[in-house]
């Protein structure tokens, strides 16, 4: 889990210690809650094209995403990242704007492969050209589906992006 | 009995209807006029035991021209599970009067065909119990399919541009990280 | 966990007492964007009126601007669970157009895919199903296999899903020796695992009970419906494009088409159980078979087709200058139109061209299974419990992607 250092303490994260023996952590109280919220993103279960099915395979046996603490969730209640996987139609757009409006803060976007960040091969009056024309995206996967891996990497990168985070754990701040 | 047969069978029974017959790599095919389509199917499909109904779809004819070519057409694809024949009907439907008869009296499944012929292509079916858009959202204008609707299409639909408006209004009311400047949401 | 709105929902029969329902286009057993309105009375459908569109990308659109050589691509986006039969269906719709031939090894290698393709539909087929009535295990199980094809396909062609793997007049790769050892171990090893599916959920009482006389269509009504595929044979129905219109190397293989005869959710299962052991059949012969040769026609139009027909390039090999002659030779484009079917997993996926002499399609309808099956549900679901809703989306087997096009 981490290194003992000279004090002691157990260093878990950056900037974030466990004393041995007591149950309790040592740090900045940001760095804390981001190292919780980096180990427990849960994402909704909304498939929404073929970038979908990779998505599940991600999930499945071979790649495993629960080892990252990353759990599917079925209601956006209950979710904080919205995994655009796939083509978002016209159609389709004022749906997943009102599923991200109903996930509680704080919230994350990954657009999923080219068509979720641009549109990809579809330049049709159907198609919305990149989910961040509604949504606020914070990570972008290219790929056409992106691999398993590729997702893995983005939701590394998303966690890495939560913890340079210092004050989005409340507006008093 | 040959699928040549057939088109004699409908020349002998709709002797009016039957515009011209030709055969295209290997595939039979009938343009009729549209009066009686529902008559010419019901035959085909108990007389000549065509029950099944594989493809329904619009076409616009604007941009070729044929000898009987009006400026839509819809064609039938029926196929014989137990003969094995495929058999194909073109209808012309002129642009003043853009409507034909519907099949789903026939076959049940013509109905999401037809809806999806009438959304995208704009042709009325007559006697559909149920004709609106079906792969486009209600409030959609125009027919995509249409030769004349380009391919981005000419207008935006009201309710992605609703979306974006709702969109730049709750953009505000995101909730920012505010210590690092890091912006959690975007402008 | 179906989600309501109070959003007036416009639902055909107007009882006061019945309680409405929307579900979806966000759930997660709708396999997709599908959305159900649904009337209910207690727990029984009155009606049910699915909602499609919301993956509408304008493919047919999208085509008639594009080469035929370039619309390849959109292919694998449509059925992106099978894509390799994709691939091969709108190959073969093109090659009767165009009138190219196809070597006998390309021939063999398509039917190859194609099974590869199917196997790997059904697995994922019956991983959701079941996972949707309740069994996690059989998801787990299947997508273990699904895998191993998936990377199959990663090593064939480099694509997992959206493989883009036939040409006109051929495939692009060919198979290497370590492709074909590592089939012939799947092969082998995959008998078992069906049998292993069975042991979990064929005589499973929740199963069972989740599946017989559920959704039942008689063979008239699956006629009448459009049903393809083995929706269509669960009834009883014999008709498999396979058999009928042999493309392919289908003609030159031994197999045979499983049928049902109660038309319920579970003789669908049973036939696609069935399908699966035929495929992997189907696989053996053609790695035993596959002929020596070519793998891709003299013919072929190559992939740098320009786009603009009659636009001058300049020739310097011999196979440009065979494109070039495809391209501004006005006759090989000749006009008519042609509608050829395939039989993808989901059912017959048909595409209907028309052709005025250009190098792109004047007109591209696709037939495809998905979107007629949900049309059927409205006829299947009425009567039945909320619950057994999901047996029935689950059972028709549909994928969004190819519905909305």
């Amino acid at each position: 889990m981490g290194q003992m250092n000279n004090s002691g303490l157990v260093k878990i994260q950056d900037g974030v210690r466990f004393i041995p023996g007591a149950s309790a952590l040592v740090g900045p109280l940001n760095k804390i809650i981001n190292w919780g919220r980096t180990g427990s993103i849960w994402p909704v279960t909304f498939g929404l094209a073929c970038c979908a099915i990779e998505m599940m395979v991600a999930g499945a046996s071979t790649n495993d995403l629960d080892r990252f603490g990353v759990i599917f969730r079925a209601s956006p209640r209950q979710a904080d990242c919205l995994i655009l996987a796939g083509t978002i139609s016209k159609k389709m757009a004022p749906v997943v704007r009102r599923v991200y409006d109903q996930m509680p803060e704080p919230r994350y976007v990954l657009a999923m492969g080219s068509c979720a960040c641009s549109g990809g091969v579809f330049d049709t009056y159907a198609v919305v050209q990149g989910g961040d024309e509604f949504l606020p995206v914070d990570v972008y996967i290219p790929g056409c589906p992106p691999r398993p891996e590729a997702l893995l990497e983005g939701l590394i990168k998303l966690q890495e992006k939560i913890n340079r985070e210092q004050g989005r754990w409340s507006q008093l701040v | 009995m040959e699928s040549t047969g057939i088109v004699e069978k409908l020349r002998e029974e709709f002797p009016d209807d039957l515009l011209e017959s030709y055969e295209h790599l290997g595939q039979k095919a009938v343009m009729v006029k549209r009066d009686h389509i529902v008559e010419i199917c019901r035959f085909l499909r108990d007389e000549c035991n065509m029950n099944h109904l594989m493809c329904l779809c619009g076409v616009d004819n604007s941009k070729r021209k044929g000898p009987f070519f009006e400026r839509f057409e819809v064609v039938y694809q029926l196929y014989s599970i137990s003969q094995k024949q495929m058999f194909r009907l073109r209808v012309q439907v002129p642009e003043h009067d853009c409507s034909i008869e519907s099949i789903t009296s026939l076959w049940i499944g013509a109905n999401w065909l037809e809806r999806e012929c009438y959304d995208l292509m704009g042709i009325n079916f007559n006697s559909h119990p149920d004709q609106r858009r079906i792969l486009t959202p209600d409030d959609w204008e125009g027919h995509p399919l249409r030769k004349e609707y380009p391919l981005r299409g000419d207008t935006e639909w009201i309710g992605y541009e609703e979306l974006k408006a709702k969109s730049r209004e709750l953009g505000k009311f995101d909730f920012y990280d505010n210590l690092s400047k890091e912006k959690g949401g975007h402008d | 966990m179906i989600k309501a709105t109070t959003v007036d929902i416009p639902v055909s029969a107007g009882n006061e007492d019945h309680y409405r329902l929307r579900m979806g286009p966000q759930h997660p057993a709708t396999h997709g964007v599908l959305r159900v309105d649904l009337d209910l009375d207690g727990e029984t459908i009155m009606e049910c009126e699915p909602h499609v569109g919301y993956l509408h990308r304008g493919f047919e659109k999208l085509a008639e601007h594009r080469t035929y050589v370039q619309n390849l691509v959109l292919t694998d986006r449509l059925d992106y669970i099978a894509a390799m039969a994709n691939n091969v269906g709108y190959c073969e719709a093109v090659e009767k157009l165009l009138k190219i031939e196809v070597p006998l090894r390309a021939k063999y290698l398509r039917t190859m895919v194609c099974e590869m393709a199917r196997i790997s539909s059904h697995l994922l087929w019956l991983a959701t199903h079941a996972l949707d009535i309740g069994a996690m295990t059989v998801f787990l199980y299947c997508f273990r296999e699904r895998e191993e094809l998936l990377e199959l396909f990663a090593e064939l062609c480099g694509a997992r899903l959206t493989t883009t793997y036939t040409r006109l007049g051929g495939v692009r790769q060919d198979v290497t020796h370590s492709i074909m050892m590592k089939l012939v171990r799947f092969v082998d090893a995959f008998p078992a695992n069906i049998e292993e599916y069975e042991t979990l959920i064929d005589t499973n009482r929740i199963w069972l009970k989740r599946t017989v006389n559920v959704g039942t269509v008689s063979a008239r009504d699956a006629v009448s419906l459009c049903l393809t595929g083995a929706s269509l044979r669960g009834s009883g129905v014999d008709y498999d494009v396979r058999k009928h219109f042999p493309y392919a190397a289908y003609d030159l293989v031994d197999f045979e088409i499983p049928r049902g005869e109660t038309g319920d959710t579970y003789a669908r299962y049973r036939c696609r159980m069935e399908e699966m052991r035929q495929s992997n059949h189907i696989l053996r012969q053609c790695i035993e078979q596959m002929p020596p040769g070519p793998i891709i026609g003299d013919d072929a139009p190559d992939l740098v087709m320009p786009n603009k027909p009659g636009r001058k390039v300049e020739v310097d090999t011999p196979a440009r200058q065979g494109l070039i002659k495809l391209v501004e030779d006005r006759d090989i484009f000749m006009e008519g139109d042609v509608y050829v079917p395939t039989e993808v997993p989901k059912g017959e996926l048909g595409f209907y061209f028309i052709s005025d002499g250009n190098g792109s399609p004047y007109r591209m309808h696709i037939r495809s299974p998905s979107f007629i099956h949900i049309g059927a549900l409205k006829t299947l679901a009425k009567g039945a419990m909320v619950a057994d809703l999901i047996a029935i989306i689950g059972t028709l087997d549909v994928v969004l992607g190819e519905c909305d096009r």
